[in-house]
């Protein structure tokens, strides 16, 4: 544990790449994650998150550039990385016919515990996970989100002082995603640094004290939630109207509360803009249109979805993958 | 990372493999329903037609079945470690401060012991059909000693091409295709000097043929000649190629 102190940071990458047969996965990524914070790593399907991560978990090793964790060079040291770090998420599971317990007792040992130790660790990690119910059944007949907490507690096992969740509550129902959100908020009140990667703003606006914005292999944007929506245009303002006619006139009351340009879409009868006191902006607005006498079929505050983000930044929609645009992305 | 933490790790592998087992069945029902159903078939349909001069046709089977069965757990040792790679529990073990040979040892090591089961079964079925082996406890050991060394053997070459193959379908199918050539032909189920001769020749020299060969002259107190010390050959052989490469293969692979 010595190397703690001489490392400020819990994760620093500098011109990380790596390739994938002619696929470009990343290109030069650079990334400080700070002590004692959930970290957000925020970006589409295919951006290059999850390969960040496996290079940090030593997984698969990058092509070019240095990353350290813990101040743990992962190219030199992978295992000394590896008993400082957690793993859980979309890519790392549990044994489905082993109990519960057994898997958190097989992975602590795996980890370096004694028998007993790896014992204790698991009763203990059962009952803060809220799984001691469950906890001597085979964790096949789990529910997503309870699989999702075993996973995140086998990942504890060793109290590692770094934690790595790749896309920990994709799939999940909303119920499960707030336990997990909750779950996630109390490792690092306990201490725990936590780089967490996730494709929905919603997340990462909520758990992270940073942020990196990923696209295609390379980080666009680094900061605070704060600072990141303030980019985008912060919260919008949406009004819907029911007459076609009437889309002027709402772009006029709008265009008063407005930080920017106001955007017109005739197809759906909407006039939309960003406004920088959320509250008060709709407060002002809807009593405007209902001086005028305007109808409407909606007005509403709307959070900048990834899409705007993402819009905001390189001027082009998120995509994943294969290229088709990502509709429904932080909707969720 | 020590020896003695190799040998932990493996063992706590190896207690996860097993405490599977028997929570799913299917893996030990399929592991036997095919060999007996090999009995059945060569025992009671084709036997008749096959001439296995100075001993029953049934004693000529068994040694060859049990082969065929320690050569196919090669198909499960490497459709379970596919199946580990394709629910990213070999990711997790990958990430884990553990020994790197743990999994693969572990899982050879456990498909061992599943095999000594079912060879134990198999060896029972015989007897229900008229098995008579004549070999003396200490030889049929040995026999079974030989039969479990090519499990382990094979279990590697299963591993090797579960380590190579993109799905869990093609671990299935190229874990198949080598094994029925290299069963069929051979000595496991018909005299090799019925074949053409070109085959013939494949099949007497072939190591399948040998550990057949060895394990029916140890079962049936026939004179061993070469073949006990040339099964030890070729599967410490075997191993010995593919335990590297498969660790090599680990490292880099992963989900």
């Amino acid at each position: 544990m010595d190397a703690r102190a001489d490392s400020p940071l819990a994760v620093q990458a500098e011109g990380v790449r790596k390739s994938f047969g002619k696929t470009e996965a990343l290109c030069g990524v650079d990334l400080s994650v700070p002590r004692g914070m959930v970290y957000g790593l925020l970006g589409p399907n295919g951006a290059g998150k999850s390969t960040v991560v496996r290079i940090l978990a030593t997984l698969i090793r990058a092509d070019a550039g240095t990353a350290l964790v813990d101040g743990v060079d992962v190219a030199r040291k992978p295992a000394t990385v590896r008993s400082r770090i957690g793993l859980a998420g979309q890519y790392a599971a549990v044994d489905e016919y082993l109990t519960g317990r057994e898997n958190l007792e097989m992975f602590g040992r795996l980890s370096g515990l004694r028998k007993a130790d790896a014992r204790a660790r698991a009763t203990e990690l059962l009952e803060r996970f809220d799984l001691t119910d469950a906890a001597d059944r085979p964790s096949k007949g789990y529910s997503g989100g309870m699989r999702r907490r075993l996973d995140l507690a086998a990942s504890l096992a060793a109290r590692p002082p770094i934690l790595f969740l790749d896309e920990p509550t994709t799939g999940l129902d909303p119920r499960s995603r707030l336990t997990m959100w909750s779950v996630i908020q109390d490792l690092v009140d306990d201490g725990t640094t936590v780089l967490l990667t996730t494709q929905y703003l919603e997340e990462a606006d909520r758990l992270a004290q940073r942020i990196a914005v990923i696209d295609r292999g390379v980080v666009i944007a680094e900061g605070t939630p704060a600072e990141l929506k303030a980019r985008v245009g912060g919260e919008g303002l949406e009004v819907a109207v029911v007459e076609p006619a009437d889309l002027e006139r709402a772009r006029t009351i709008l265009s008063r509360v407005a930080t920017d340009e106001v955007f017109v879409d005739p197809e759906r009868r909407r006039v939309r803009a960003a406004v920088a006191d959320g509250p008060r902006a709709l407060a002002d607005v809807a009593g405007q249109i209902a001086a005028e006498g305007i109808p409407t079929e909606d007005v509403g505050l709307h959070r900048p979805t990834l899409d705007e983000v993402f819009l905001a930044l390189t001027g082009r929609p998120a995509e994943d993958d294969d290229g088709a645009a990502a509709t429904d992305e932080g909707s969720g | 990372m020590t020896a003695a933490r190799a040998l932990r790790d493996s063992g706590i592998i190896v207690w996860r493999q097993l405490v599977q087992l028997p929570r799913i069945p299917e893996v030990l029902i399929f592991s036997l329903i095919q060999p007996v159903m090999f009995v059945l078939l060569f025992r009671y349909v084709f036997g008749g037609a096959i001439a296995t001069p100075g001993e029953s046709y049934v004693n000529y089977l068994m040694p060859g079945i049990f082969a065929q069965t320690v050569a196919f757990g090669a198909v499960a040792s490497g459709i379970g470690l596919a199946e580990d790679l394709r629910r990213g529990i070999i990711d997790r073990f990958r990430s884990l401060p553990m020994a790197r040979s743990a999994v693969l040892v572990g899982r050879t090591a456990s498909d061992l012991v599943r095999n000594a089961v079912v060879v134990g079964v198999m060896y029972a079925v015989g007897l229900a059909v008229g098995f008579r082996p004549e070999g003396s406890i200490g030889a049929q050991l040995v026999a079974f000693g030989l039969l479990l060394l090519t499990s382990f053997a094979f279990s590697w070459i299963g591993v090797v091409i579960a380590l190579s193959m993109k799905t869990v379908e093609a671990v299935q199918s190229a874990g198949f295709i080598w094994l029925f050539p290299l069963t069929f032909a051979s000595s496991a189920f018909v005299p090799t000097d019925s074949m053409p001769g070109w085959l013939q020749a494949f099949a007497d020299n072939q190591p399948f043929t040998i550990v057949v060969n060895a394990a029916r002259a140890l079962f049936l107190a026939q004179p061993v000649g070469n073949y006990v010390w040339l099964t030890i050959v070729w599967m410490v052989g075997i191993i010995v190629v593919m335990i590297p490469l498969a660790t090599r293969q680990y490292r880099r692979r992963s989900g």
